[in-house]
């Protein structure tokens, strides 16, 4: 193990009363099987997942469901047996709190497993390995939910470095610290995996301080590997971004725009790199994760849980709520979102659920106008300007935002934590942003009709032209006495009709 | 006084022969003017601002024969642009040529849809899918909502539907607190 010191430290952030104890005194805990279980098709970064099951049909543990659709996908599968009762558009897991296409599946409450395929990465080379990873259906686990197989791929022999996330900077969210307590070995062996895969020299380990048990326990396994290290960072909220924790570590800072692939960077979330390691080794695919329940209810506690679990099944194990709280938050509560309901189920993006009282959501003190202090200045991790960014979304004035680089804002709510005038700056971003998105989507639809239309105009135009050409050919081909002879045929034709008719309709009278 | 003139002469001579040289070098194909006008309009090809089209539309704004205030689909955000791109003072809306309407695209009844291929006909952008006596179908994804295939249809089998907001297209909304909430913690 070689024991890097330096630590860079990045500009602002904050420090929060963390929470996390409440939910670390017990171990992850599993819990009985769910009556139903809803997978929406749309868990992941990309395009929505393609069904392949039909109604009514039986489907096998970690039977495919749906497959990944191109290659910024991911698939689905069935987390336990049972039949598919519907697809439909059901509640999820989405800020909007709008209802998406779900498959309903009841369990059939034998849990048996289809045939695992593990994966012999040692024979297959790196690229067969990843095609299957692929269809393993796993995402970044840390919430972004990016497909993992298309990080994989490391053609040029770019990267050489893999950094782990392990910093797991959001208040109360515990479910990676609990990972890695229990499941050191299986994350230690992910790691040498991946780093195989990728083709990588070494391993940094990025975990904050206030996790001192799975500190020691990774420290002891990582002893004797040279290519692992382990790199203790303080506890200061965003630490876990993935291009503040590439500075921490190794003081690369990534350009706007770049990639830290570019750098030589590779990053994965603990979870996932478990995730990786199961498929790889027992050929599980993804169909389970695990989520911190925490806030006002009875019990907090990590859970291992299969996607699709209702989330109520889970507040109810947990102990249920303590006072009448007004919402949930999915994620945590810097950067996360209030859900519609309880009513959802458990997806791969969801690490952490905070039942939270109205002091979480609402903003309880009265907000006042910006005076321009630039506390939020100062507390910016991106060293970008938060007011003047407030300043152009408020208003409308989206070019200037963008100019100010309004998209480098990684939404970690700094700006809005340290706000002496309580304004919700990120909730201005977010709208400023999405604007944005929306207007490019708009041009990018409009540049298809544009030249839609130009080609059909095109079309006519050819058309009209070839039309004139057989007619111009045709006169030129036949003389006119022949035209003369094939029109009078014509009419005598015609003359002869007529004629045959009035016969008949006088024979008929 | 001799010398003087010859060299006038001769960078007269030069500086003309450059100009002659960039004007066929760097000539510009079409009016740019035309295409930065288009680029603004939002190309749903209707015709509701009297002209066969976008472009039409965006070379008589050009010419200055057309107002900039002719396109509901671009709306008031259009002709805002157009007014700032043109250094001409922003108008409302002409009426005449119709309001801003939400986003919609058409959908074919296909039960009652007879097969006559008068809207694939009509279809500025070629959004219609279909063949004689067949069923037709629109092609959502191209629909730009300009309903030119509303009136040839003979059966009235096209709908207008407004686009539904889901998980994809939606957007975060602008921030809104209530202000009587607000008050009241305000005043001790």
């Amino acid at each position: 193990m070689s024991i890097v010191d330096k630590i860079f430290k990045f500009n602002g952030g904050i420090k929060t009363d963390t929470r996390k104890t409440v939910s670390t005194s017990h171990p992850i805990k599993k819990i009985s099987m769910p009556k139903k279980l809803i997978l929406p098709l749309r868990q992941h970064v990309g395009r929505v997942a393609k069904l392949k099951v039909n109604l009514g049909e039986k489907v096998l543990k970690g039977q495919l469901i749906a497959e990944a659709d191109g290659n910024v996908s991911a698939a689905i599968h069935a987390p336990t047996s049972g039949i598919i009762v519907s697809v439909e558009k059901q509640s999820i897991p989405h800020p909007s709190g709008l209802p998406d296409y779900c498959v309903t599946l009841i369990p059939d409450g034998k849990d048996t497993w289809i045939k695992k395929d593990p994966v012999n990465w040692k024979k297959i080379g790196r690229e067969e390995t990843i095609k299957k990873i692929y269809s393993s259906g796993i995402v970044g686990l840390g919430g972004a939910t990016f497909p993992s197989h298309l990080k994989l791929h490391n053609n040029n022999n770019e990267i050489k470095t893999l950094v782990v996330n392990a910093a797991e900077c959001e208040p109360y969210i515990t479910c990676d610290d609990m990972l890695m307590r229990e499941k050191s070995v299986d994350l230690i062996e992910g790691i040498r995996l991946v780093l195989h895969l990728l083709g990588a020299e070494n391993a940094i380990i990025g975990i904050e301080d206030n996790k001192p048990e799975a500190i020691e326990k990774l420290t002891v396994l990582v002893k004797k590997d040279e290519h692992i290290s382990i790199k203790v960072v303080p506890t200061i909220y965003p630490s876990g971004d993935a291009k503040r924790l590439i500075y921490l570590l190794t003081g690369t800072q990534i350009a706007k725009g770049k990639r830290s692939a570019e750098y030589g960077i590779q990053m994965f979330n603990v979870a996932t790199i478990v995730a990786l390691y199961n498929f790889i080794n027992l050929g599980e695919p993804s169909i389970s994760r695990i989520i911190t329940i925490t806030g006002n209810v009875t019990a907090p506690n990590n859970y291992e849980v299969l996607f699709g679990t209702p989330l109520s099944d889970l507040i109810v194990d947990a102990g249920g709520v303590i006072k009448k709280s007004s919402s949930f938050i999915m994620g945590g509560p810097m950067m996360g979102f209030k859900l519609p309901s309880v009513n959802v189920p458990v997806t791969k993006a969801m690490n952490c659920v905070i039942n939270a009282g109205s002091e979480m959501v609402e903003n309880n003190s009265p907000v006042l106008p910006c005076i321009r202090c630039a506390r939020c200045a100062d507390a910016c991790p991106v060293t970008l300007q938060p007011q003047e960014l407030f300043w152009f979304s408020q208003s409308n004035q989206f070019e200037k935002a963008e100019n100010y680089n309004l998209f480098d804002c990684i939404e970690c709510g700094c700006c809005s934590y340290v706000c002496p005038s309580n304004i919700p700056l990120v909730q201005y971003y977010r709208y400023a942003k999405s604007e944005i998105i929306g207007e490019r989507h708009a041009k990018e639809e409009a540049d298809i009709a544009r030249e839609r239309n130009d080609f059909r105009l095109h079309r006519l135009q050819r058309e009209k032209e070839e039309r004139a050409k057989k007619v111009a050919e045709r006169k030129a081909n036949t003389s006119s006495d022949e035209k003369s002879k094939v029109i009078d045929e014509k009419r005598k034709a015609i003359t002869e009709a007529l004629e045959r008719i009035k016969n008949e309709e006088v024979s008929e009278k | 006084m001799l010398t003087s003139v010859l060299i006038v002469l001769f960078l007269a001579l030069i500086i003309g022969s450059i100009l002659g040289f960039s004007s066929i070098k760097f000539k510009v194909e079409g009016d740019p003017i035309i295409d930065k006008i288009d680029s603004i309009l939002p190309q749903t090809q209707c015709g509701q601002c009297s002209y066969p089209g976008c472009k039409p539309y965006a070379t008589a704004i050009a010419k200055g024969e057309a107002d900039i205030n002719q396109c509901p689909p671009g709306g008031d955000d259009g002709v805002r642009r157009l007014a700032e791109l043109l250094g001409v003072e922003y108008k409302p809306l002409n009426e005449e040529h119709g309001n801003t309407k939400p986003k919609s695209i058409a959908v074919i009844d296909e039960s009652t849809c007879i097969g006559c291929t008068l809207c694939i006909q009509a279809c500025p952008v070629d959004a219609i899918l279909g063949a004689a006596k067949h069923m037709h179908t629109i092609i959502e994804k191209e629909c730009t909502g300009c309903e030119l295939c509303l009136p040839p249809c003979p059966v009235d089998c096209i709908d207008m539907v407004a686009l539904q907001e889901n998980t994809e297209n939606w957007k975060w909304k602008y921030p809104v607190f209530s202000i009587k909430n607000q008050k009241q913690r305000v005043s001790p």
